[in-house]
């Protein structure tokens, strides 16, 4: 400590004439600060809005390409594979039952997964195994039946314009926690545009309190 | 709002432990519908889960006049003093973790959103609710046996009873296929009603006179005149609840047509429960 006082006393005895420079020396400081600031949160932000993602999911290509629209055109609606159970349950992702009856061991098209769906799955009998994007945390419980047909909802409204999709994107998984990007959305600052932008509790609960004045108790939608 | 949830519901359960033989197939059922884990030594208590447990009574008499009766205790799915919902487990909950459903009477339990504080462990009279040691370890292959509908608890989470909500989600959902406004009383059961094999446990909602449990627990709907945070009190003579005077309010009722069963459901001080034995709800002083 002393050492420090006696170096500024001599210097400032030293520098008495100096005191300007001295001055434009603290600026220079300053601005190199300011630069320095604006530099780290550049880097930052970017590295939080492109690396993070990369870091947080990792990517899984789906078996084969599903075109939505194809499907569509074909068969008139969604409910032609996506169906309500009679006890009231959901189908989900249709098992291959479902695809062979319009699918068999001849291809139906030309294209590579065509031939891929039936030379792996339908000559083998095997399901395919495909990645759910809006596979919900196990805890949750979700009926279709009172969304769907009770309240005759879209499925575009949770889902999105899949059905218009030709392309399946990659599975994104959480390296975390195990779930689907889809959950918090493709927007990493969970800002959401629409309303199938993302999937948390807090997006059911906004509908809920908006739909029937209520965000609902937590068995509505827990099991 | 939805039709369904216009209606509010109250489940509750009535218990003939006269008919109850303590053979436990209750606790086994409850066990295997709703995931609930097994542990290596179920006979250390401290570590064992049991949402239904069946607990022996005896009268303290000598033979010959021993008697003993058993006594099943799921959940109790209190409502709280003055049957507002404010449940004992409920309002303790820092993380509401646990809440009461207003539409069915049911006291929840989210798994993913309790911390393990155990607050609510201490604050149940009924010792209801177990507290999760250990994850649970299922012998190999036995993961795929496992109820899709329930979900499994991790390590550090508290769990107990759901009156089998599941199974009223179901019934909901089949519902809503059907078009239909309601469901109807056989359609929801708990995995313990329909294993009884003694038919000893009747559920149904005791807001619906048509249900075989309002039928036989016959609630009253205006305060107990002794104290008015006690609502809901059996204006049958042989059904009583557990620890009634505490105002918990449980929709879980008890039937016995013997004395010393009925007594055994609370604590009386001397003398205290000849005053109080033939208060059978508002019916009695009207």
């Amino acid at each position: 400590m002393s050492k420090k006082e006696n170096k500024n006393e001599s210097g400032s005895a030293e520098s008495a004439g100096e005191c300007t420079a001295g001055d434009t020396k603290d600026d220079k400081g300053l601005g190199l600060g300011v630069i320095f600031f604006i530099l780290a949160f550049v880097i930052c932000f970017l590295s939080g809005t492109l690396l993070f993602p990369k870091l947080l999911y990792s990517k899984k290509e789906q078996p084969f390409n599903f075109n939505h629209e194809l499907h569509v055109g074909e068969t008139g609606d969604c409910e032609s594979c996506h169906a309500i159970r009679e006890d009231g349950s959901f189908n989900g992702i249709p098992k291959l039952a479902k695809c062979q009856e319009c699918h068999t061991e001849t291809p139906l098209g030309e294209t590579e997964d065509e031939a891929v769906f039936t030379e792996m799955y339908v000559a083998k009998e095997k399901e395919v195994p495909w990645y759910v994007y809006s596979r919900q945390p196990d805890c949750v419980f979700f009926s279709h039946a009172a969304h769907t047909k009770t309240e005759g909802m879209d499925c575009v409204t949770c889902h999105g314009p899949i059905g218009t999709s030709t392309n399946l994107k990659p599975y994104e998984e959480n390296r975390i926690t195990g779930y689907s990007r889809e959950i918090w959305g493709q927007n990493i600052w969970g800002i959401k545009k629409h309303s199938w932008d993302r999937m948390k509790m807090d997006d059911c609960a906004e509908c809920h309190k908006k739909e029937t004045g209520h965000q609902g108790y937590c068995f509505q939608c827990h099991k | 709002m939805n039709k369904i949830e216009n209606k509010a519901h109250k489940f509750g359960m009535v218990i003939d432990l006269d008919k109850c033989t303590g053979c436990g197939s209750c606790m086994v059922s409850c066990m295997s519908e709703n995931n609930v884990p097994f542990k290596e030594d179920e006979s250390n208590k401290k570590d064992s889960i049991t949402w239904m447990r069946v607990y022996k009574l005896t009268n303290g008499k000598s033979f010959p006049d021993t008697e003993i009766v058993y006594l099943p205790r799921p959940c109790q799915h209190c409502g709280g003093k003055g049957d507002h919902g404010h449940s004992p487990c409920v309002s303790v909950c820092p993380a509401t973790a646990t809440d009461y459903g207003y539409d069915t009477g049911i006291v929840s339990q989210i798994y993913t959103r309790c911390f393990g504080c155990r607050y609510c462990m201490g604050a149940c009279p009924y010792h209801a609710r177990y507290f999760n040691w250990w994850d649970p370890k299922w012998p190999e292959g036995m993961e795929k046996y496992l109820s899709p509908d329930v979900s499994p608890r991790m390590r550090g989470v508290v769990e107990k009873c759901s009156f089998c909500f599941h199974r009223y989600q179901a019934a909901k959902d089949k519902a809503y296929y059907d078009g239909r406004d309601d469901i109807e009383e056989d359609e929801y059961q708990t995995a313990c009603t329909t294993a009884c094999p003694s038919g000893a446990i009747v559920f149904g909602d005791l807001n619906n006179p048509a249900h075989r449990v309002h039928e036989i627990v016959k609630p009253d709907p205006h305060p107990w005149p002794n104290n008015p945070n006690v609502v809901g009190k059996s204006r049958n003579p042989n059904v009583f609840r557990l620890l009634e005077r505490l105002g918990t309010n449980p929709k879980v009722y008890y039937l016995s047509e013997r004395e010393w069963v009925r007594k055994a459901g609370d604590n009386y001080l001397d003398g205290e429960w000849d005053k109080i034995k033939n208060h059978h709800g508002s019916e009695s002083h009207g």
